[in-house]
């Protein structure tokens, strides 16, 4: 009894700061007050993880979102400037907010309602299919196991994206002056008959 | 030569006794081993040869910088991917069930048939062989195509040969995915590197727009799709395909608790359509197709629909065919939209790269005929649609990147008027690649067509049918008026003045594609009887390791110890005993 | 069915949607990709409540899988919006061309 009071407390509170802090990103048009509301929420999922008995990815979560990807953008906005030029009432494209709208609207709508139509039962799924948690083993060796067993391979996969991510950072770092000029640079508009000639040597 | 570590010796004795005594203990939770599954390494070696090749490619570009130039990369890129396609081949013929033996496949020792490995995380079957093959194909092609393009754009590095193979690991993997998560990652592997591909041209601004653009709207459809992953294993407790259709057999879901099941399978159709740019998820695709470099966009028309539209495949139809009749009327939906919106939209572009992007949506709507029959017939018109289309695209996109020009601009359709006078050769590839994309005979994309028609009728869709058909002869006056404007119209301000250089590379690659689609126009027997053998199946995986936290399964270790290679996906049916 | 249970799918949706929503209205780059990792987060929350709620701790695997491919998104986004911004200050996604799709 006193758990689930307690649980239900922490879930209430959480649930206003993850949804206050996810209200700020959008919200706010000062960038870096718009990441500092994603730590808000980040935290509260992490919270959340807590209450949920994942205890690891709540650390995962703390360290890996807010130490790291919250700081990376913040580096970025810090290197491009601060730029509070971003209009929030100008409407760039027509009826763009008002898709935004009813596509946010639908899918919480559809999720929302689906859970109530459910009742009984939440979940419908095969109980505890890939391994089950128990309270004997700790929570970082039982993800440790499923890990390195039935998601092995996705494991793997994950390398070959992080190498790409690398990868990607290299060639988005590349200053266009590091970039070779064009052998005759040509406007976009007129033929470029001028550089045919030169072009036959370079493809020859 | 895989891993075998035995050599058809002994396990040593120690081991046995250790396996013996971990058997006895019944495996039970809190001992340290853990139940490794089975490896087939055989059926993995065309991935880890593609993505080993790119790890080296990069290495070594970087370690011999100065030494090795663009010519090295494109060539080792070609022989990356020439490896990839032949070592499938000893995949395929496990598969099938081939006689005679062919490098590492041999009929005597392995057991065949479709399976699926690493504790079920891989299927392995005709239907992802293939089109391994044809990934691994589409990357020698758009490798020599991106040769040519990138010699004349002046980019000597060699990241573009690196992504191109590391997007295509993406691919391979998401079409032997027999795990949500698995595909899901394969997907993002996959478009993680074609956004930078599409970004990829620092010289051009409108290059890293279309790259922001597709990001920004593929991490939104990425958002969606795993969102309908999570629902899925909420529905069914597991992301495993082969649970999935386990729990399905065995359990009927009705009414309230089948929510979950149709919120995923809805959301994830939306990731797909995304994906294959299938209208009314298509908005990024003409602005991405336009703004990105030419060769880039040759990749992405061709290798992320095909690996798309294999998930696509392998989720609704093998994964969730028991709720066919809920997801059927959404593909027909997107299909109908896609065949119209492409064809009509198409009819008012002025800007050849747009027009091709619209074309490629009808294209989608084409093979969404054959997803949405979800019949055997249905997967053998996916199959052949995507093997024709990957080559008339590729094939495509190599003319408009030469026709484009230094700085890749020139795509107004202004800049084909009266190109059969200038450039006869180049202007007659095009008219060929453009008449089989509208579905003339004795071109692949009148076969293509025919399948996925045939498909849509047998399963009772003839009305889909109906419009495909009418939408394919819209379509082809787009393509036609193409022609004409080629051949019967007269030169241009924005012509080229006299005949385009065409790379040597890039001509290999038409010629290739030239070749393969009059190939199959001509004669499509051989490509249907090899898929025909390519239905995508979900096969149990060898000693499951679905319960319990540290079964350890001795036939299953020793299996692994002693079979390791292309015998340990035989493992499972012939348990081995003692190392063999 | 606990309602505590019923809470968490309820308020990932919101979030999922708040994400959804922000991301399609707000011009700039960086708060767009802040908006996916709304998404995410919202996904991550998903997986972790089935996950207890089916006794199975593969949800929580999958989290694991999610931050990668958060993080690898994150770079790869910022890379292209450092490169986007380098050549035009204050870029958004669509305001310098207008969607003609």
């Amino acid at each position: 009894m006193g758990t689930d009071t307690v649980e239900a407390v922490v879930f209430v509170a959480c649930a206003l700061i993850v949804l206050g802090g996810a209200f700020g990103v959008i919200w706010f048009r000062n960038p870096v007050q718009s990441a500092l509301s994603l730590v808000a929420t980040l935290f509260g999922v992490a919270v959340l993880f807590l209450n949920m008995n994942a205890q690891f990815l709540a650390a995962v979560q703390v360290i890996v979102y807010t130490g790291a990807i919250v700081v990376l953008i913040l580096f970025v906005i810090m290197l491009l400037g601060v730029d509070t030029a971003d209009d929030i009432d100008a409407e760039p494209l027509v009826g763009q907010r008002v898709i935004a709208l009813v596509i946010a609207a639908g899918v919480a709508g559809l999720v929302i309602a689906g859970v109530t139509i459910v009742g009984g039962d939440l979940v419908s799924g095969a109980r505890a299919a890939t391994a089950a948690i128990t309270d004997d083993v700790p929570n970082i060796e039982q993800i440790g196991r499923v890990l390195f067993t039935d998601y092995v391979y996705a494991l793997e996969i994950t390398a070959v994206l992080l190498t790409i991510a690398v990868v990607a950072a290299v060639v988005m770092a590349r200053k266009p002056t590091e970039v070779e000029p064009l052998p005759q640079e040509s406007s976009s508009m007129e033929p470029p008959e001028p550089v045919e000639p030169e072009a036959e040597e370079v493809f020859d | 030569m895989l891993g075998q570590i035995d050599g058809g010796g002994q396990l040593p004795a120690e081991l046995e006794q250790l396996l013996q005594s971990v058997d006895a203990t019944g495996g039970a939770a809190g001992v340290a081993e853990i139940a490794a599954p089975v490896v087939a390494w055989s059926a993995l070696v065309p991935i880890i040869v593609l993505a080993l090749g790119a790890l080296l490619l990069l290495t070594l570009a970087s370690l011999l910088r100065g030494r090795i130039g663009p010519g090295f990369f494109t060539g080792w890129t070609i022989g990356v991917g020439l490896v990839s396609f032949v070592t499938a081949i000893p995949v395929w013929a496990q598969v099938q069930g081939w006689e005679q033996s062919f490098l590492w496949w041999d009929p005597a020792d392995s057991a065949s048939g479709p399976f699926s490995t690493l504790g079920g995380a891989m299927g392995v079957d005709g239907f992802s062989v293939l089109l391994t093959m044809l990934i691994a194909l589409a990357v020698v092609v758009c490798a020599l195509v991106l040769s040519g393009f990138a010699r004349r754009e002046g980019d000597r590095h060699v990241e573009a040969n690196v992504l191109l193979l590391l997007s295509a690991v993406g691919g391979v993997v998401m079409v032997g995915a027999n795990d949500l998560i698995v595909l899901f990652l394969g997907l993002e592997t996959l478009s993680m590197a074609v956004y930078v591909l599409a970004a990829m041209n620092l010289r051009r601004v409108e290059s890293q727009e279309a790259g922001l653009k597709y990001f920004v709207l593929g991490a939104f459809s990425s958002a969606f799709f795993l969102y309908g992953i999570a629902m899925v294993y909420g529905g069914t407790g597991s992301t495993s395909l082969v649970d999935i259709t386990d729990f399905l057999s065995t359990n009927l879901l009705l009414g309230g608790s089948s929510v979950l099941v149709l919120l995923g399978i809805a959301l994830m159709v939306a990731g797909f359509a995304f994906k294959i740019a299938a209208v009314p998820f298509h908005a990024w695709s003409p602005d991405v197709y336009d703004g990105a470099p030419t060769a880039s966009v040759a990749f992405m028309a061709s290798v992320v629909k095909v690996a798309a539209f294999a998930g696509m495949v392998r989720v609704l139809v093998v994964g969730f065919d028991t709720f066919a009749a809920d997801w059927r009327p959404i593909l027909q939906v997107l299909a109908v939209l896609s065949l119209v919106g492409g064809a009509l939209l198409a009819v008012v572009q002025t800007n050849v790269k747009r027009l091709l992007a619209y074309s490629s949506i009808s294209h989608a709507g084409f093979i969404l005929l054959g997803v949405e029959a979800a019949s055997e017939q249905g997967n053998r018109a996916v199959l052949v649609y995507l093997v024709a289309y990957t080559f008339m695209v590729i094939g495509s996109f190599a003319v408009v990147s030469i026709v484009g020009r230094t700085g890749d601009a020139m795509h107004s359709v202004d800049a084909y008027r009266g190109l059969g006078k200038v450039s006869p050769a180049l202007a007659a590839t095009f008219t060929f690649l453009l008449l089989s994309q509208a579905g003339i005979p004795f071109t692949s994309g009148f076969y293509a067509k025919f399948y996925a028609v045939v498909a849509a009728v047998d399963a009772q869709s003839a009305w889909l049918a109906v419009v495909a058909m009418l939408s394919a002869v819209v379509a082809a006056y787009l393509y036609l008026r193409l022609v004409v404007t080629m051949w019967f119209v007269a030169p241009g301000d924005q012509t080229p003045s006299r005949g385009l250089v065409i790379p040597v590379s890039t001509g290999i690659a038409l010629v290739a594609c030239v070749a393969v689609t009059l190939f199959i126009g001509i004669t499509p027997d051989p490509l249907t009887k090899v898929v025909d053998k390519a239905q995508p199946v979900v096969v149990q995986p060898p000693a499951p390791v679905a319960n319990g936290t540290g079964d350890l399964n001795v036939d299953q270790l020793l299996g692994l110890l002693g079979e390791g290679g292309a015998g340990g996906a035989g493992g499972a049916q012939t348990p081995a005993t003692g190392g063999r | 069915m606990r309602g505590i249970d019923a809470g968490y799918l309820v308020l990932s949706a919101i979030l999922f949607s708040i994400g959804a929503f922000g991301l399609l209205v707000r011009r700039n780059p960086l708060v767009m990709l802040m908006c996916v990792e709304l998404m995410l987060n919202a996904v991550n929350l998903t997986f972790v409540a089935f996950g207890m709620m089916l006794g199975d701790i593969a949800g929580q695997v999958i989290v694991m899988f999610v931050l990668v491919v958060a993080a690898a998104e994150v770079v790869v986004g910022l890379g292209i919006v450092v490169a986007v911004s380098r050549r035009k200050p204050g870029a958004t996604a669509d305001d310098i061309r207008v969607l003609r799709g």
